[in-house]
């Protein structure tokens, strides 16, 4: 074995969700009733277009949650030695876009850095910007910079539409066979928009997520794509491994507070009484504190232990790992009061129901009535939390890394992108590409959140609008 | 008379017992932070923290411990006499002692009470203006929105709420400076000036902060307002032969500020607290930027301060908020 | 008489269904026509395409409709504001949700004012005041600075016919204009109508599903069915001859008087709009259909200045036939079932500081009742006079303040809680709220045999197809959930879940009130089948006379939480003895003509059961009410044979 598998924490509670998700997904399809309003998602031209780019970015994070250490060169068979560095999937799929580093900053294409240097040339020294080690290095001067990249953008164009050409093919063939259509026929419903799902809108984004992969990997080889940063490190493969960290506040925030949010809110609107009073005052005490700074001095406290305790942590991606997790926790302390109240009023309602009043008639125990008639009509606004918090959580991320109790500063995150490349905005000339990077892949992701996010909710509850 | 009288009395009895509610509130939060500060996190570690890797010695510990006053025992002074044995304690001292909004001296050595004071104008002079125009811009876009629902404009018009809610709010705040103060020059890029000078300096954070709310605000707003327009009254309006530009602002847009305004109550105390980035950003001495100077020192007693009084408005924007309700809303108001 | 309205062949549709489709009418000035016809039929979708006020997605295809000559459906947007309101003003349903929560009723009739009258200051208010006071509403000068939720249904009601009468409209269009009040306002507010259309010559538009309300004050009738217009005629000669298969079914499925037979079901369900139909769209459902029925669709035929829209119109026979069914009253087993002695319900209410209790609501103040096996006891009353909370406080899904429930001799309370379950359940009003959307109809009537281990669990799945077969359902129903079924056949599911675990008496709060009449008579029936082969008592309660005519042995009236009459049903009924009940009773709207009696008219509300009048809590709106009546709360008056009242008048008569 060349390589020793590492799962951490955060990776185990990915993949025990994936799992989950996935049993969730395959009962849901076996009830007729349950799968109808996904139905309804589906034939929403925005939100299944929001779903294949969120797909591009889950498959990314899930390669990313693959963690390993390399077998160290030197060490015998028997007593192998690794690498204090935890890789992951993606990295060993990325390859060289990871250790190409420069020396500083460099803008987007660029062959030469952005700061002058002394450079020595044939014995003279001269102040001029040195050619990157990595970057445009199969070039021979800087007029040959454009053809080329224009060549690669065009090939790696090019592949892309033959690709999506391919896949199309294949989809159209098989969708035909399926419905039992001419090839003709299809082709003429699915220009129309009469295939009952929306085909132009999937085989469009498709189409233009692979032209986009298509140039980014022609180009990527040669050049970096966004620049580099302060350190000389690729802003695409910065960019991309943060991917990981939005997608794990945004989904284990929510996900490690269901159950709080879920007991609590039924139960107060269930029982009322003492206990709703109870958890009422639990909730309002919470939601007084304002949420930063609750944040703030938990994560503060989080830190002092951690550093603290050196020693729990075997190496530095499992201490940034623990303190993620400790962020999601955290801000799932904080947050879960919105659902709760949510759902406390729903039980609220719900128990006042008839078909509640029936169960109670024949003696039906609380416990079963709960989870016989209260918590499966309130589930949906449970799923339309979780995906409505989704994109909130990613973007109180870079804030929060922006005030200094976000994800570790080791730790490659869009929030500490922007932190760390605010203030070069004010050289000259700007250094906007870390930036930029940052919010691009940040927008895209939150933007196709909301959009799916959107569909979701009007599928499952029309009514639901007037909760943010 | 008589009927308003007792409308008084009853608003005065209720306006009581709300207060009367919010004591265990504040001393729920007040145990909260006192554990979250003290106990979880022992004066040790914090002047560990404090002091950094190279400095820890047991007698730094110790001084830096009585320089903050963090050197009493947390809860039961044993070796005290008297009543002094609850007072003389770190938890009298520090936590207790907030309920009279005694804060104690910041790491810099200045009163936190008297920079509260100090930094509470420029916070409001920034957050009242976005709060109210912030609200006007909002309702205006939502009612356009309604007025043209089921049309392109409609449509269009939300998912421009959706993207405009997509982009990161620092992204707004940099592009800001970069694009108006830095490459444009037309205001400066931070700094805060009292009086009327200081205009200048407030028009870009303010403009920058509605923009980031419009998104989320419109599109908020706009979904209360379609569920409002669904109800059977409108459809009674317009039987009278009333025009729609009448039927929506005389009776929907009635209808619809019930929850907008009591959605907004609540947060006009804690105006006063200001916007960590904003200020941050901007330059603007007020409370929110304090409060993250204060967390990236790791002043605790700043922070301390600051939780309480955020509570506090908290608090305060709630019981606002019934009395709003009670105000806007004439069904509540005889109940 | 001059035509007023006139409609041409109106289509009407919404999202691909075509929910009005050609129908033409007219009404003329001064003129009651009543649309009638059971819910999704078209009838109110007919009005709002009229007024142009049809809900996102609707829109009228073709047609036309003249307003004294003005083509409606042609004018431009802001020419139809001046008809809405001035040329013909419209009253709905609901009067809460229909009139704006947060403006004073005043400044909504004020509005209508300004608009069609252009009255402003003082003439406007003065306007408005006279309109309130034209309805009924008393210190109507007061009233005008008044919010909807402050009065009380009936009032509402009154309102918005006056904010419909500020525009001075040729036209009124009233949409189940007393659909949502009791039986008593609902004779007030009728009342107020019939006056202002002869006063003021209006035409009126009387959008109803209630042959009573039809019969006392439309001057003709045309009846729909999905989306087609299918008979119509003068009121006269429609109460006496129906012509169309629908619309004697219609007459055969209401509970009568007396009868005691099986009621007239129709089978089947009303065809769904969205889909091509062909051939008379009733055909499917007629017992006398033929093939031409399915084929084509019939066209008017004129008998008797009648118009109808059958093909058999003029042979049908002229009484259908009457399903035959026996009814046997069972034998007088003088064996107690329920005995119910001072059951009392009170809500405190908590004001001040420390909410403390100032005040009880005595929901239930003092009711005993008895009901024996077999037998059926309505209890019956108007909304808010505290009978849904009997029937749950004997099942203990509201804790009763004091009182005592015994069944077959043996005294319940919390220590022997199943045993009162196993004898008692309950069958609720709304089919809708009460199954839970998110389990399989087997699951349902499971749950009850789960929780009280009713049979061998193996058995279980067996009973649950019995059950079934039972109630009428189809046997795969098990499978599928709530949603599938219409508001009928999922009473019947609530029916078959309380008969799961093989009750003796059920409970049934107002089973058939959020049903058409024709689905009404199905679960009549079903209900009467079941007490004849079970041996089921039932305690009914219900505010539909009709209803506890046909259905009870014997009947309580409960007026503000306390039972007032009581007694045999054909005693009650026939011969009320206590004021209430007599204002009750006369209060139905009746197909056949009131023969002489004058009809009692009751003046204002049902008080608060927070603040009851003194003495009899009857007296403000009683017209014998005397001194005494003011002072003392009446005891009982024995009148025989289990007949008694508590009413001062009465017992001064014995």
């Amino acid at each position: 074995m060349n390589i020793q598998p590492v799962i951490l924490w955060t990776d185990a509670l990915i993949f025990a969700l994936l799992v989950g998700v996935l049993v969730l997904a395959w009962g849901i399809s076996r009830h007729e009733h349950l799968r109808a309003p996904w139905g309804v998602v589906a034939r929403r031209p925005m939100a299944m277009g929001a779903a294949l780019v969120l797909s591009v970015f889950v498959v990314i994070g899930l390669l990313d949650s693959l963690h390993y250490r390399e077998k160290l060169a030197g060490s015998q068979a028997d007593k192998p030695h690794y690498s204090v560095e935890v890789l992951s999937a993606f990295d060993a799929l990325v390859g060289t876009l990871r250790t190409q580093h420069e020396k500083t900053y460099s803008a987007p294409l660029a062959m030469q850095l952005y700061a002058k240097e002394f450079v020595e040339h044939d014995g003279v020294t001269r102040r001029e910007y040195p050619r990157l080690q990595f970057g445009g290095a199969h070039l021979d001067d800087a007029a040959s910079r454009m053809p080329d990249i224009t060549r690669r953008s065009a090939v790696g164009l090019a592949q892309g539409l033959a690709l999506s050409l391919l896949l199309f093919g294949v989809l159209a063939g098989w969708q035909a066979h399926r419905t039992q259509v001419s090839l003709g026929e299809w082709l003429a419903r699915w220009g129309e928009g009469r295939l009952g799902w929306p085909g132009r809108t999937v085989v469009g984004v498709l189409t233009l997520l692979l032209l986009l992969a298509g140039v980014l990997v022609h180009l990527a080889t040669a050049y970096h794509v966004f620049g580099t940063d302060k350190v000389g490190q690729d802003v695409l493969y910065i960019s991309l491994k943060s991917i990981r960290t939005g997608l794990v506040i945004g989904t284990l925030t929510t996900l490690v507070t269901l159950p709080l949010a879920i007991s609590l809110g039924i139960a107060a609107g269930y029982f009322r009484g003492w206990v709703d009073d109870v958890i009422q005052y639990v909730y309002t005490v919470l939601n007084s504190i304002p949420g930063v700074l609750l944040i703030a001095a938990a994560v503060l406290i989080v830190q002092v232990y951690i550093e603290s305790n050196p020693d729990l942590f075997d190496n530095a991606a499992a201490r940034a790992d623990v303190r993620l997790l400790a962020l999601c926790l955290i801000m799932g302390m904080t947050s879960w009061t919105g659902l709760a109240r949510l759902l406390r009023g729903e039980a609220l309602k719900l128990s006042t129901l008839d078909y509640v009043d029936a169960a109670r008639a024949f003696g039906v125990s609380h416990t079963r009535i709960i989870s016989r008639h209260i918590f499966p009509n309130v589930f949906h606004l449970v799923l339309i939390a979780i995906v409505l918090d989704f994109s909130g959580l990613v973007l109180a991320e870079a804030v929060l890394s922006y005030v200094g109790v976000g994800v570790d500063p080791s730790m490659h995150s869009w929030g500490n992108m922007i932190n760390g490349a605010r203030l070069e905005l004010a050289r000259e000339p700007a250094v906007w590409w870390q930036l930029g990077a940052a919010f691009a892949f940040m927008f895209t992701l939150v933007l196709a959140a909301n959009l799916f996010a959107d569909g979701v909710r009007d599928a499952f509850d029309p009514r639901m609008g007037s909760r943010r | 008379m008589a009927a308003a009288r007792k409308d008084n009395r009853l608003m005065l009895a209720y306006l009581l017992r709300r207060l009367l509610y919010a004591i265990p509130i504040l001393i729920g939060v007040n145990l909260l932070t006192f554990a979250l500060f003290f106990v979880v996190n022992t004066p040790d570690d914090m002047a560990r923290l404090q002091l950094g890797a190279k400095h820890v010695t047991p007698e730094a510990i110790g001084r830096w411990k009585v320089e903050h006053g963090y050197d009493k025992p947390l809860l039961l002074n044993s070796a005290a006499e008297g009543s002094a044995q609850f007072t003389d304690t770190i938890f009298f001292q520090h936590s207790a002692a907030m309920f009279a909004f005694e804060f104690g001296k910041g790491d810099d050595g200045r009163d936190i009470g008297n920079e509260i004071k100090k930094r509470m104008g420029p916070s409001l002079a920034i957050a009242l203006p976005v709060f109210v125009i912030g609200l006007l811009v909002n309702i205006t876009f939502a009612l356009l929105m309604v007025f043209f629902r089921a049309t392109y404009l409609d449509l269009w018009g939300v998912v421009g709420c959706v993207v405009l809610m997509s982009i990161s709010g620092l992204f707004y705040i940099i592009a800001g400076q970069y694009f108006i103060a830095s490459l444009w020059k037309l205001l400066p890029i931070s700094g805060f000036s009292g009086g009327i000078d200081g205009l200048p300096f407030i028009l870009l954070p303010v403009l920058v902060s509605v923009v980031a709310g419009i998104g989320g605000g419109a599109r908020w707003y706009r979904t209360i307002f379609i569920e409002e327009i669904g109800k059977d009254y409108v459809r009674t309006a317009r039987s009278k032969g009333l025009s729609e530009v009448r039927v929506l602002f005389r009776h929907v847009l009635k209808n619809g500020m019930i929850p907008i305004l009591t959605g907004a109550v609540v947060v006009i105390p804690t105006l006063f607290m200001g916007s960590l980035i904003t200020e941050s950003f901007f330059g603007i001495p007020g409370l929110g930027s304090y409060t993250i100077d204060a967390i990236q020192a790791q002043d605790f007693a700043v922070v301390r301060a600051m939780v309480f009084l955020g509570s506090v408005l908290y608090i305060v924007g709630l019981i606002l908020t019934d009395l709003s309700y009670s105000w806007v809303d004439p069904r509540v108001r005889l109940q | 008489m001059s035509e007023l309205l006139r409609v041409d062949q109106l289509v009407t549709e919404i999202g691909g269904a075509r929910i009005v489709d050609g129908v033409s009418f007219e009404v003329a000035a001064g003129e009651t026509y009543a649309l009638l016809g059971e819910s999704g039929c078209g009838k109110s979708m007919t009005a709002l395409s009229l007024m142009r006020l049809l809900p996102d997605g609707g829109r009228v295809v073709s047609g036309t409709v003249q307003l004294n000559g003005e083509a409606v459906l042609a004018l431009p947007e802001s020419e139809m504001r001046r008809v809405r309101g001035g040329g013909m003003a419209m009253i709905f349903q609901e009067p809460m949700l229909a009139l704006n929560p947060v403006i004073k009723v005043g400044e909504q009739i004020a509005e209508a004012l300004v608009l069609h009258q252009g009255l402003r200051g003082q003439p406007m208010q003065d306007a408005a005041r006279a309109l309130l006071d034209a309805v009924g509403v008393p210190d109507a000068a007061r009233r005008l600075d008044s919010y909807p939720f402050e009065l009380s249904g009936g009032l509402r009601q009154r309102v918005m016919i006056a904010m419909a009468l500020a525009g001075q409209p040729k036209l009124l269009i009233a949409d189940e204009p007393t659909t949502a009040l009791d039986v008593t306002i609902q004779a007030q507010v009728l009342d107020v109508l019939r006056h202002l259309r002869a006063e003021r010559r209006m035409g009126m538009l009387l959008i109803t599903h209630d042959l009573g309300v039809v019969a006392e004050n439309a001057d003709r009738v045309g009846v729909m069915y999905a989306g087609e217009l299918v008979e119509e005629g003068a009121r006269d000669v429609f109460f006496a001859t129906p012509q169309h298969p629908y619309s004697r079914m219609l007459f055969d499925a209401l509970p009568r008087p007396g009868d005691g037979g099986r009621l007239t079901t129709i089978p089947g369900q009303v065809p769904r709009l969205d889909e091509a139909l062909h051939g008379c769209r009733f055909a499917p459902r007629c017992p006398f259909a033929i093939a031409r029925c399915r084929l084509e669709s019939p066209l008017w035929q004129e008998i008797n200045g009648q118009r109808v829209r059958c093909h058999l119109a003029g042979t049908l026979p002229l009484r259908m036939l009457q399903q035959a069914g026996e009814h046997s009253i069972p034998a007088q087993s003088a064996q107690r079932l329920l005995q119910v002695d001072g059951l009392k319900v009170h809500f405190p209410v908590r004001r001040g500081l420390i909410q403390r209790t100032v005040g009880y609501v005595r929901a239930v103040d003092d009711v005993s009742l008895s009901i024996q096996a077999g037998h059926t006891l309505a209890l019956v009353g108007e909304s808010g006079c505290g009978k849904t909370t009997v029937g749950k406080a004997l099942l203990r899904l509201i804790e009763p303040t004091a009182g005592s429930v015994a069944l077959n001799g043996e005294t319940l309370g919390t220590h022997n809680l199943s045993s009162l379950r196993r004898q008692m359940q309950m069958v609720f009003q709304d089919p809708f709220s009460s199954l839970n959307p998110r389990m399989r109809v087997a699951d349902i009537l499971l749950e009850g045999m789960d929780a009280l281990k009713v049979g061998k669990a193996g058995d279980r799945r067996d009973a649950v197809a019995k059950l079934l077969q039972q109630v009428g359902l189809p046997d795969d129903a098990g499978g599928r959930y709530p949603h599938a079924f219409s508001g009928g056949q999922r009473q019947r599911i609530a029916i078959a879940r309380a008969l799961a675990i093989s009750p003796r008496l059920l409970i049934c709060d107002e089973p058939t009130s959020a049903l058409d009449v024709s689905v009404q008579a199905q679960i009549l029936n079903l209900l009467k089948d079941l007490q004849d082969r079970l041996g089921l008592a039932y305690l009914f309660i219900t505010h539909n006379l009709a209803v506890v005519d046909y259905l009870a042995h014997a009947v309580a009236v409960m007026y503000l939480g306390r039972i007032v009459e009581h007694g045999a049903a054909a005693d009650v009924l026939r011969a009320p003895r206590h004021p209430y009940t007599l204002a009750l009773v006369s209060a139905v709207p009746r197909i056949e003509p009131h023969s002489g009696e004058s009809i009692i008219r009751l003046a204002g509300d049902q008080p608060s059961p927070l603040n009851p009048p003194t003495g009899c809590h009857f007296h403000p709106r009683c017209r014998h009410a005397s001194a005494v009546c003011r002072q003392t709360y009446p005891d009982q008056t024995d009148l025989g044979s289990g007949h008694w009242v508590r009413c001062h008048w009465v017992a001064g008569q014995v």
